[in-house]
């Protein structure tokens, strides 16, 4: 039977809704807003901000000062690579975990999700004296190593996740069939598990992107992505509002525009096996 | 020489041993079945064979060739497997070309193989689709396409026909049979239902708690069931097994009789019985008897027009010369045929 849902009860899940949605887009909006405005007019009362004259002003001190196209470029050398570098060693991590599980496998699971749960500053100065010693500080290969280090865990997570679907007959068959253990993980179980993985990548490409802790730490101005860019704006006296609100568009576009197109693929990704 | 042979062969999964220790051979062309109830390891046995288990101790030979720690890949054998396993992301030709792919044969070789096979298994119209577009006869077909195409030492089903109806089962039965006459390669399956192990197998190999109870060809089965366990197993409906003091008169601690095996009076005979369910297949009919002097029911099977209500007084005696006597410990009493 279906639930009876009165208009005034629709009315009032709709207006609910749409609060929920206008806070949490809101500071969202509010720097797309301050961006175009002067640093005189981005500190004034919010009506007053409104009705001030918009401008490209901080659009254009902000590409003077710094060069946008090579935090970018850092930003999708940093975020790919992580991402590829971590599937190439998840996948093969995750098929042996969700096919041939051993006593430990439950207690491997949890334990890398455990690193999860330590607090990254913990680890900063071991792993800052790492990187001096090994002379990769301030460059993208560190950058590519230690973020797909930390994002291993879920990126293993998730594969295991999505492998545990697929019926271990069919991999077995590949086996009857001749195929070498590459062959199986290439043509069978990759195929098999492609919204899986794709849904991995994307997450993971979010995750990295998005990454300041280690990105913050760990450069200076070589390998530096749009983190980095983002929070060279930023000062305690809060003095550059609309520079900084500029430089923020500038650096989660790219990462929105491609979250928008691939929401679809993302969900499916998400929810894949959920319902059988 | 297409020869199987297991010496020795066991399994444990942790202190459980689901095989214990067992000598096999399976010759040239035969069609060996495994059988027996669920959980009796000839799924497990099929599997050790394939590789896709590693055995516990003993040796297993392919062609002559000690294989027991060769990958699946390696052992020439190919396998139909219960949920079909085909590959859901390629279409029917891929999935027949997959093992002929995997060998490295050239092209014009694969396409005449796959042409060959679809054609021998009437799948040529089905070539570009996929999997999920078939329905399960389909299917079962494609994974045996798959199997044949590389024209492997042995073939091994595991349980093939028990996702399909009962009308397509016996279709599908009489085509795997065919293909044995056609191919005449060594074909190994595994099934719980004795009247597939019947009607296909020149051997049957019947499987109880990891051990074989008996290896012969069915009807030797059927006749000369060693103990207990093979009486009551093979044929349909079951052999009755009596035991107690009517057994005894008899000349044994259990006698099997087969439903058949029984004359019918409706006022005199050996035992007396009151009639419960009837089964009327229309060649035959069933009769369950409830008989006071054996404590327990009977089935019988009477010609089709014989006509007894529920709870009617029957008249039963079985035909002497076709007794199965077996002793105390359910073995066949020595001294009999």
């Amino acid at each position: 039977m279906a639930r009876t849902v009165t208009p005034q009860k629709k009315i009032l899940n709709t207006a609910l809704s749409w609060t929920l949605a206008i806070i949490i887009f809101f500071p969202i909006f509010w720097i797309l807003v301050l961006s175009f405005k002067t640093e005189g007019d981005a500190i004034r009362t919010p009506i007053e901000v409104l009705t001030s004259t918009w401008t490209l002003e901080s659009y254009s001190i902000v590409q003077e000062r710094s060069d946008y196209l090579k935090h970018f470029t850092n930003s999708i050398i940093i975020a790919l690579g992580s991402t590829v570098l971590g599937i190439i060693i998840g996948v093969p991590a995750a098929w042996s975990m969700a096919f041939v599980p051993s006593k430990r496998t439950r207690g491997i699971l949890m334990w890398m999700l455990s690193t999860k749960m330590l607090p990254a500053v913990g680890v900063l100065y071991p792993i800052y004296l790492i990187f001096i010693e090994l002379g990769i500080l301030d460059s993208r290969t560190g950058l590519v190593v230690i973020l797909m280090l930390m994002n291993l865990p879920i990126i293993i997570w998730m594969l295991y996740t999505y492998f545990r679907e697929i019926p271990a007959e069919i991999l077995e068959a590949a086996r009857m069939d001749g195929a070498s253990l590459t062959s199986e993980i290439l043509y069978v179980l990759t195929p098999m598990a492609v919204p899986g993985i794709a849904s991995t990548l994307l997450l993971n490409i979010i995750l990295a992107w998005n990454e300041a802790f280690w990105t913050l730490n760990l450069t200076a101005a070589k390998a530096a992505p749009l983190t980095a860019f983002i929070a060279s704006y930023s000062s305690p006296e809060g003095l550059f509002f609309a520079k900084l609100s500029a430089a923020s568009v500038m650096a989660i576009t790219p990462i929105l525009i491609m979250g928008w197109f691939s929401q679809k693929q993302l969900v499916r990704g998400l929810t894949f096996g959920a319902v059988k | 020489m297409r020869q199987i042979e297991l010496k020795q062969v066991s399994k444990h999964f942790g202190d459980i041993e689901v095989i214990k220790p067992i000598d096999l051979q399976i010759n040239d062309g035969e069609f060996v079945v495994f059988v027996g109830p669920s959980g009796c390891g000839k799924s497990t046995l099929l599997r050790l064979i394939a590789g896709l288990e590693d055995v516990t101790s003993g040796q297993i030979f392919i062609n002559g060739k000690d294989t027991t720690q060769l990958a699946p890949s390696d052992r020439e054998l190919a396998m139909v497997f219960q949920s079909y396993a085909l590959y859901p992301h390629m279409t029917v030709r891929k999935n027949i070309d997959f093992p002929l792919r995997m060998a490295g044969l050239d092209k014009n070789e694969r396409a005449r193989r796959v042409q060959e096979a679809a054609k021998a298994l009437n799948l040529t119209d089905y070539l570009e689709r996929r999997p999920g577009q078939l329905s399960g006869g389909q299917r079962q077909r494609v994974a045996i396409g798959r199997a044949i195409v590389r024209e492997p030492t042995a073939f091994l089903f595991d349980e093939p026909l028990s996702n399909l109806d009962a009308a397509l089962r016996v279709v599908m039965r009489l085509e795997i049979s065919e293909l044995h006459q056609r191919l005449g390669s060594t074909m190994i399956y595994v099934t719980h239902d004795q009247v597939e192990a019947m009607t296909l197998a020149d051997k049957i190999v019947v499987l109880q708690a990891g051990v074989i109870e008996q290896v012969g060809s069915p009807l030797d089965l059927y006749h000369n069931p060693k103990n207990t366990f093979v009486a009551g197993f093979i044929g349909s409906p079951k052999m009755n097994l009596l035991s107690g003091s009517e057994a005894e008169k008899l000349g044994a601690h259990t006698i099997g009789i087969r439903p058949e095996h029984f004359t019918i009076e409706k006022d005199s005979g050996l035992w007396e019985g009151k009639v419960g369910v009837t089964e009327r297949l229309g060649s035959d009919t069933f009769v369950h008897l409830h008989c006071p002097q054996l404590e327990q029911a009977i089935t019988v099977r009477a010609d089709s027009t014989l006509s007894v209500e529920y709870g009617e007084k029957l008249y039963i005696t079985p035909d002497t010369d076709q007794l199965h006597k077996f002793d105390a410990n359910g073995l066949r009493s020595h001294g009999q045929t």
